[in-house]
């Protein structure tokens, strides 16, 4: 297994912002049409993160002129060219297949997480306290 | 032919510098050493004996033990022949190594499939199967007919039924090459490759 690592070790980006499932993210893929390279800006909820190690994927669904689509992107693909962090959402579930069955603006709605974690600090871990008023009030009461 | 032994290691996803996702088998190839080298004029045909892993020298046998001392090498786990290998210069005792490829060559793999146990005909011969409906029960994996009646009164040899799967010599042909790793002595293939992880795998250039 570890030899099977070697050979994945240099695929393995570091460079993209964590995330994680219920956030709201811009994806920029790169797609090439003829002989040409452009940036397409993807962007939707975050259903989903599946795999591990080089095969780590996430599926991310947007509502496009009344119409559902859902694209699995592999995180550690070289087409991803950034991604950016639209807004974090806070939700109870590891993948968020209900989003399916819901239409209307409940579809692309999703509770804004409370403790926002800076975009820029996103590399912290979710756990990691972040200190905010809301917290201290809380440990008062 | 031109070839080496390796063992395989698993499945993994390799990232080509254009973006492509290719699902690759992970081979531990060589280094081999040439243990015997077999002549038209002495053995009748021509090949190359090569040994590949390494054990205790406690679970070697006698004889074979003097054979690797001759040579200069640790026992061998795997001894193998291939068939028609190009020999030049080389002797009994040299070490070949998995940069004899390169990123692009089409390759073969041979291996020892997976065991699979007692299957029926749907899985081991692609029999379609029966009808689903119209009343019938017992039917829906069965082979149908094996035969005639009182002419000629036997099943014909060869027919085929359910029975053990799995555990053959398979071979896969027109595999690619995807990297070589010379310093660690990795292979990185294209696709699937036969036998279960840790198997030992022959690959030959096609």
């Amino acid at each position: 297994m570890d030899k099977i690592k070697l050979v994945t070790a240099g695929q393995i980006r570091d460079d993209l912002p964590e995330f994680f499932t219920g956030d709201t993210i811009s994806v920029s893929v790169k797609v090439i049409e003829g002989d040409k390279e452009r940036i397409q800006i993807y962007k939707g909820i975050v259903m989903g993160i599946k795999g591990g190690g080089v095969n780590k994927t996430f599926r991310v669904r947007k509502i496009s002129n009344g119409v559902g689509v859902e694209r699995i992107f592999p995180i550690n693909s070289p087409k991803i060219a950034g991604i950016k962090i639209e807004k974090r959402g806070s939700v109870r579930r590891a993948k968020l297949y209900y989003l399916r069955k819901l239409t209307g603006k409940a579809a692309t709605k999703i509770k804004e997480k409370k403790i926002v974690i800076p975009v820029e600090e996103s590399k912290l871990k979710r756990d990691e306290p972040v200190k905010t008023e809301a917290t201290e009030n809380e440990s008062e009461s | 032919m031109v070839g080496i032994l390796g063992k395989k290691l698993g499945m993994t996803t390799f990232f080509t510098d254009n973006g492509e996702a290719v699902p690759c088998t992970v081979i531990e190839a060589g280094p081999c050493h040439i243990t015997q080298i077999k002549t038209l004029e002495k053995d009748g045909y021509n090949a190359v004996q090569l040994g590949f892993g390494t054990k205790h020298e406690k679970n070697v046998n006698k004889p074979q033990r003097v054979v690797f001392s001759k040579l200069n090498i640790a026992p061998q786990r795997y001894l193998h022949e291939i068939r028609d290998y190009p020999v030049s210069e080389e002797k009994p005792g040299d070490s070949i190594k998995v940069n004899l490829f390169k990123s692009g060559d089409k390759v073969k793999v041979s291996g020892i499939s997976k065991g699979k146990g007692f299957q029926g005909v749907m899985k081991r011969h692609g029999f379609g199967g029966g009808v689903q409906t119209h009343g019938q029960s017992d039917r829906s994996r069965a082979p149908g007919s094996i035969g005639q009646s009182s002419y000629p009164s036997r099943v014909f040899k060869g027919l085929k039924m359910a029975g053990r799967m799995g555990g053959n010599k398979t071979t896969v042909r027109n595999l690619k090459v995807i990297k070589v790793f010379d310093d660690s002595n990795l292979l990185l293939i294209k696709g699937a490759v036969p036998g279960a992880i840790n198997s030992l795998v022959e690959i030959l250039k096609d």
